[in-house]
């Protein structure tokens, strides 16, 4: 890892290693930061505190819930009949967003995106990867998801139903995918190892089991 | 809160309009026909959020819609579709 070279005094508003800003946009953001805080709105302590619990967050948290979901009938039952409450049960909140649960099944396939900016269940995911954000990836997804999904790998037969979830105002998404075939008695913790980050935004289908030791 | 005014299972049509401000219906499905699958909460109407303080809230909902509706050449299963959430003011009831 690199040494880095240039020392400045951010470290009281945000990220030491964050980038100069180079837009005018990202300037402004800057200074309004450094105008809240030193007007006593919020301190540079609880920014960074925020900016810690979602980097921290990971896709681990949502293979959490769905190995849960897999290995509880009841708790399967909860989570898709209202999952905001349901995750209260492991500890996670997404308020004010109305966290939402879409179960893939035989034949129904499952995918999440927002066509108008890039909302995502961050808490449960961690940070989205690049390509969710992508213009591509949003403006495609809901026109030819098919498409999409292949370039996934997710090859889809025609009487598997095709469902695209564009989350344009106050709901928040995850896929719960499709229990993998042998792994009856499995434990949570071993279900949840399986669990993708993708699978759970719906551009992955099959969860493969790790190659016997 | 307010009462819901459509319920799950009816037919709806997104108006097909563009204020001048942020608004949270996106182009595609404007004036598009679907069907309510879920009564969501009271949210703050997010063109009078850019505003002020989003008052009053309003009523959201998950709408779908065959994606066939949607893309005249939709190229995939005529079963697709597509869930979008769309706020109250932005729906009437549909034939």
């Amino acid at each position: 890892m690199s040494e880095h070279d240039h020392h400045h005094d951010h470290a009281r508003t945000f990220q030491p290693d964050h980038p100069e800003p180079t837009t005018d946009a990202a300037r402004v953001g800057l200074a309004l930061r450094e105008l809240l805080i030193e007007a006593g709105h919020y301190t540079a302590q609880e920014e960074q505190a925020v900016i810690a619990a979602m980097q921290g967050a990971s896709p681990a948290n949502g293979a959490r819930i769905a190995a849960r979901a897999w290995a509880d009938e009841g708790y399967r039952q909860r989570l898709l009949d209202n999952a905001a409450e349901a995750i209260h049960e492991l500890g996670f909140d997404l308020a004010p967003y109305e966290f939402t649960v879409l179960e893939n099944t035989e034949r129904v396939h499952n995918v999440i995106v927002c066509t108008l900016c890039s909302c995502y269940p961050r808490a449960l995911l961690g940070m989205s990867p690049a390509w969710y954000k992508s213009k591509s990836y949003r403006a495609r997804v809901v026109r030819e998801p098919r498409k999409v999904l292949a370039e996934f790998g997710v090859e889809l037969d025609d009487d598997v139903e095709v469902r695209v979830h564009d989350s344009t105002a106050e709901l928040r998404y995850m896929v719960l995918p499709q229990r993998p075939a042998g792994t009856d008695g499995w434990s949570e913790e071993r279900l949840a190892s399986l669990v993708t980050r993708d699978a759970l935004i719906g551009t992955q289908r099959e969860l493969p089991l790790p190659e016997e030791q | 809160m307010s009462e819901a005014q459509f319920g799950v299972g009816q037919r709806v049509r997104i108006a097909d309009r563009t204020p001048p401000v942020h608004h949270r219906v996106p182009w595609y499905a404007k004036g598009k026909t679907g069907i309510v699958v879920r009564v969501c909460e009271t949210h703050g109407e997010p063109e009078k959020f850019i505003r002020g303080d989003g008052k009053p809230a309003r009523r959201l909902y998950r709408v779908r819609i065959a994606q066939r509706d949607l893309w005249s050449d939709y190229a995939g299963s005529a079963d697709d579709k597509l869930d979008i959430e769309i706020f109250e003011h932005w729906l009437e009831p549909a034939e």
